[in-house]
Parts: C-alpha cells; sequence; structure tokens
C-alpha cells in the first residue's frame, strides 16, 4: 500500500492526506473460532472512518487487534509506515493511537480530572524520583500537564463535574470523560468503539458535535464503530462493512448504503 | 485512669506495628488486586537480610565475619536494593505469567512464593534467632515512667513515629504524582491503564518495590522488638483482622484498622474479664482472668463483627455502579 497517496479534499473543505494506518490480511482467531478473516483496509490522515457490521461481524475484534490487545494468527499493521506482525498497547500508545471501549473503561474510583490526566501518563517524563520529591521539576510538569487537561474539559463541557468520582456519573458523561481521556493522549488516531450506545437522541447530537470538533479543529484521524447507521452515514467519509469476520464492502456512505451484500448482511437473506 | 491511659497508649503503639504489616499489603492489593500473603516473609527476609550485612555474615554459610561488617548507611541502602531485586524478579517470574488468571490462582500463587522465601532466607542467612541493632532506643521512656508513672518503651514511640513519616510520604506520593495515578489506574481497570500507555510491569516493579521497603521497616521494627526469628512471617496473619477492618484498598483504613485493633485488643485484654463478671457475675461464677489471653482472638472476632455490618470495611471503597 502506497503511504504517499495524494491527499484530497472533502465538501466540507477537510483535508484527507495519505495512509496513516493500513491492516493488510488480517486473520484473528480463538482456537476454532475465526472472528476476523483475511480482512484488509486503511485509514487515512484527517478522515473519520466508520466501521460496521451486524452484531458478532468482528469489529470490536479490529480495534483491538489495531491498538494491540489481540494478536492476529496473520497479516501485517501498518502505522506511520512502519510495518508490524502485530501492535502491542504500549506501543500503540507511544506511537499516538488512543481509544474507548464499548463498555466504558473509565478509572472508577478517581474523579474525572484524574481520569484525564491519566491521559497524559505517557507525556510526563520526570522520573520516579523527581516524583517522590513531589517538588520541582515534577510539580512544575504536572501543573502544565494540568492546563491542557482544562482545556480538554471546557472542549467537552464538562466542568461541573471536574471533582465528581466517575463511577457517580451518568453513562452520557462517562462516555464523554473516557473520550476526554483518550484526547488528553493527543493522539494522531482516535479509536471509539461504539461511541453512542446506550445514549439519548440529545446526548447523540452532542457527542456526534464532538467528534466532528475533535477531526476538524485537532485534526485528528477518527475510527469508529457505530451501530447508528444515521449517525455513520452522517459522519465517516467512508466506511467498511464485517460480516461474520469477511469484509464485505468497503467505500463512501453512499456506495456501502447501496451494496447488495450490505444490504443482505443487515437484513438477512434467505439461505437455500 | 492512669493504668487506662496507659492500657490506651500502649495498645495504640502496638496498633501501630498492626498498620505497618498491614500497609505493605494495602499496596499490593491496590496496584495488581493480589492479596500478597508472603508481605510477612518479606518483612523477615528483609530485615534478616539487614542483619547479615549488618553483621557481615557470609549467605550460606552463616559464620559471622567482623571484617565484611557494614555500618547501617551502607547496609540499609543495599537491602532496600536487595528488596528491589526480589521485586523486580517477582514481577518476571510470576506476576507476568499470571496476567488476568483467577484471583485463587494469584493467591496460591504467593502463598508458594512465601515458603520459597522463607527457605531462601533459611539457606542465605540461617535460622537462630538474631539480634538487631541499630541503636534504636530500648527500654521505658524515662520522664513519662517518672513524671506521670506511664510505661511507655521508647521502641514503640519510634515506631509510630517512623510509620507516621512512612504514611505521609506513601500519601503525598499516590495521590499527587503521576506514577500515584497511573498505580490506581492499574487497579481500578488493567486493559483502560493499557491503552492509555501506561505499564503494567514497570507499575508492578514499583509496588513490589515500595511494599519490600515498608516491609524491610515492618521488620526492622518488630525485630528490634523481639528478635528476629521466624516467626516474625507469622505477623501477616495479624494483619488480615486489620485490612477487614480498615478494607483491602485503603492506606488510611490500613493505619486506623491498626490502631483499633491494637486498642481494642489491650482493652479487651485488662478490662473483659472484668466486664464479663460484672454482666455475668450474679449468675454465674466466672472468673476474672477469663480474657487473660485474647490477644490470640480478639481481633479475629471483631474483624467477624466487622464482615457483618460492613464488609467493605471501614475506608473500603464502596463499590459504587450505576447499572
Amino acid at each position: 500500500m502506497n503511504v504517499m497517496t495524494k491527499s484530497t479534499v472533502t465538501e466540507d473543505g477537510r483535508t484527507i492526506g495519505g495512509v496513516l494506518m493500513a491492516v493488510d490480511n488480517i486473520t484473528l482467531r480463538f482456537g476454532g473460532v475465526t472472528a476476523i478473516r483475511g480482512a484488509s483496509f486503511d485509514i487515512r490522515e484527517g478522515e473519520i472512518r466508520a466501521i460496521i457490521g451486524p452484531n458478532g461481524a468482528g469489529k470490536t475484534s479490529m480495534l483491538n487487534v489495531i491498538n494491540g490487545f489481540y494478536h492476529p494468527q496473520e497479516g501485517t499493521i501498518t502505522f506511520k509506515g512502519e510495518q508490524r506482525h502485530d501492535m502491542r498497547p504500549h506501543i500503540a500508545a507511544t506511537q499516538g493511537i488512543a481509544r474507548t471501549f464499548q463498555n466504558v473503561a473509565l478509572f472508577k474510583g478517581m474523579s474525572t480530572l484524574d481520569n484525564i490526566m491519566s491521559g497524559r501518563a505517557l507525556r510526563m517524563k520526570r522520573n520516579i524520583f523527581w516524583q517522590i520529591l513531589y517538588n520541582g521539576p515534577a510539580r512544575k510538569e504536572e501543573l502544565e500537564h494540568r492546563k491542557y487537561v482544562e482545556t480538554i474539559i471546557d472542549f467537552l463541557e464538562i466542568p461541573h463535574i471536574r471533582r465528581t468520582p466517575v463511577g457517580k456519573l451518568p453513562y452520557g458523561l462517562q462516555k464523554r470523560v473516557e473520550l476526554g481521556r483518550a484526547l488528553a493522549m493527543e493522539p494522531d488516531l482516535l479509536l471509539l468503539d461504539e461511541p453512542m450506545a446506550g445514549m439519548n437522541v440529545e446526548e447523540k447530537e452532542d457527542m456526534s458535535r464532538f467528534i466532528i470538533d475533535i477531526n476538524e479543529e485537532f485534526g485528528t484521524t477518527i475510527a469508529l464503530i457505530e451501530h447508528d447507521m444515521g449517525v455513520v452515514m452522517d459522519l465517516s467519509d467512508r466506511v467498511v462493512v464485517l460480516d461474520h469476520g469477511d469484509l464485505i464492502a468497503d467505500g463512501t456512505p453512499d456506495q456501502v448504503q447501496r451494496n447488495q451484500g450490505v444490504i443482505d448482511a443487515y437484513l438477512g437473506v434467505a439461505h437455500d | 485512669m492512669l493504668f487506662f491511659m496507659e492500657t490506651v497508649i500502649s495498645g495504640l503503639l502496638a496498633g501501630v506495628m498492626y498498620s505497618l504489616v498491614a500497609l505493605g499489603f494495602v499496596l499490593i492489593f491496590k496496584a495488581s488486586g493480589v492479596f500478597n500473603f508472603a508481605q510477612g516473609v518479606m518483612a523477615l527476609f528483609a530485615a534478616l537480610t539487614l542483619v547479615g550485612l549488618l553483621s557481615g555474615t557470609t549467605p550460606f554459610t552463616h559464620i559471622d565475619n567482623p571484617a565484611f561488617a557494614m555500618p547501617a548507611w551502607v547496609a540499609i541502602p543495599l537491602t532496600i536494593v536487595v528488596m528491589i531485586v526480589f521485586a523486580i524478579l517477582v514481577e518476571r517470574f510470576i506476576l507476568r505469567h499470571l496476567v488476568n488468571q483467577e484471583q485463587i490462582i494469584l493467591f496460591m500463587s504467593m502463598v508458594g512464593l512465601a515458603y520459597v522465601l522463607e527457605g531462601a532466607g533459611d539457606i542465605l542467612w540461617g535460622s537462630d534467632v538474631k539480634v538487631i541493632d541499630l541503636g534504636l532506643p530500648q527500654g521505658a521512656w524515662d520522664w513519662l515512667l517518672d513524671g506521670y508513672g506511664l510505661y511507655i518503651e521508647k521502641i514503640e514511640l519510634v515506631a509510630a513515629g517512623t510509620a507516621v513519616v512512612l504514611v505521609a510520604f506513601l500519601a503525598v506520593f499516590f495521590q499527587k504524582t503521576r506514577i500515584g495515578r497511573a498505580l490506581r489506574a492499574v487497579a481500578d481497570d488493567h486493559q483502560a491503564a493499557l491503552s492509555v500507555g501506561i505499564s503494567l510491569r514497570s507499575i508492578w516493579i514499583i509496588v513490589w518495590s515500595v511494599a519490600g521497603v515498608v516491609a524491610l521497616v515492618t521488620g526492622v521494627v518488630w525485630g528490634a522488638k523481639s528478635g528476629i526469628q521466624f516467626s516474625l512471617s507469622l505477623i501477616a496473619l495479624k494483619a488480615l483482622p486489620v485490612l477487614i477492618l480498615g478494607g483491602f484498598e485503603s492506606i488510611p483504613g490500613a493505619i486506623v484498622g491498626g490502631l483499633i485493633i491494637g486498642v481494642g485488643e489491650k482493652l479487651a485484654e485488662v478490662y473483659g474479664g472484668e466486664i464479663i463478671v460484672a454482666i455475668f457475675g450474679r449468675w454465674y461464677e466466672i472468673d476474672p482472668g477469663i480474657f487473660s489471653a485474647t490477644e490470640n482472638w480478639f481481633a479475629y472476632v471483631l474483624a467477624l463483627v466487622f464482615l457483618l455490618f460492613r464488609p467493605q470495611g471501614l475506608f473500603g471503597e464502596k463499590i459504587i455502579e450505576r447499572v
């Protein structure tokens, strides 16, 4: 796959660059079950890429492969031009991949602020000895990062819950805090696993707005899994469709919507 | 009244010792969800190592060679280094292989670790009772004894002071620094911690090292009081009721739990018999000495009562979850 693919400009004036991440011929098996079968697609710089498919299609598995929780049996992952057989969570995080989880994975005992601060973990360099002293450089560093985290809190419109332990927050806000934690990593690629699951219409609208703003203002590339087709078709530049571990379609929302294989996968088709 | 105060104070001071043991447990439990059965043995091992270095004992032969005897300012840092190496070994050979395993498997591995470490201590430094001499003050506090008639051992006050310093330091470290936050993050959710780039391995090594240092302090303080002997490893069991009282995840809980158990034990021992006689004495003939050996079981009964009414402990994190 060619990293230097020329950039294009979307209708709404955003620039889509070259390939940021490419998965090539990924096969993932759990014992006898094949979760993903030879899937290949790419994610370009600056785009919003959706991964859709019915339940059990392998969408979350794909996200887990991309950020290194799962190690595929076959295939390669290329991120920023570097080809790997598999990813490791730590490498993914260092290289600029952040993610949220399907069932909100926050640090429940900690406040909103501390949760989002934990996203800065990799950017804080002062070593343990300075931190033991908790003075001078370590403290100054802490304050600098705190400032950045405050901008994220403002951006996500959650200053009022700054000090609240996140376990006490309603689900919609928890999702927002989780997004904040991922944003604090200043990622190049943001993976969102069902960012709108379990939300009401209003919350979905808010979340959609945040996703668009993140993409436009921070220039962050986003790959998201979502079941709400209206949202997916509105937000994304390109859509990958998985079904039972097979990649059955890849293209713009329009192309995908018209694809017979996709319609069959979603509506069911008589097997005779 | 004076006697009552003496009882309470000596209970508090004994409680500090329990708190120290419990502290080591809490640290490791918070970070890795492992009940570190080996904490008591770690205290023993650290103390043995320190004594060995102080008196210049050659490992394996158990022969003291005064020529190799080190001064305390060399021996203490060196012992800390030994405990850090131990932390690295635990991560490398146990924790790394047991990620995401059942609690009971982790617990069994800790039981195994306790025996391995106890054996290692025996082989390296010998099994005789050792005396530790760090110049910690011994005997009673004279001005308290002369002026107020209170008998308080100096060593217990030193232990209390050490514990206060240690706890203050740990509290700041874990609440205010990046590593502290990372530690709490790992305790809450392994996957989420990994996704923000926190390295589980280095966090585990740090936590076990800190627990090793706490073990060293515990070993020295207990050892100075009663000699360094292998029964020291059993103080681990004394920490259990403290943890049930204080909550497995709370540092302040470990402290307060230890103090309550310490005072409770002493009070029960001294006044328990009288109280029982006062209540039941008119119906039954009771020996007032009935409560004289409470130290062995009182803490556990207290823990049982707590389990009935407040299973998460005094300070334990109540699991808040929206369904």
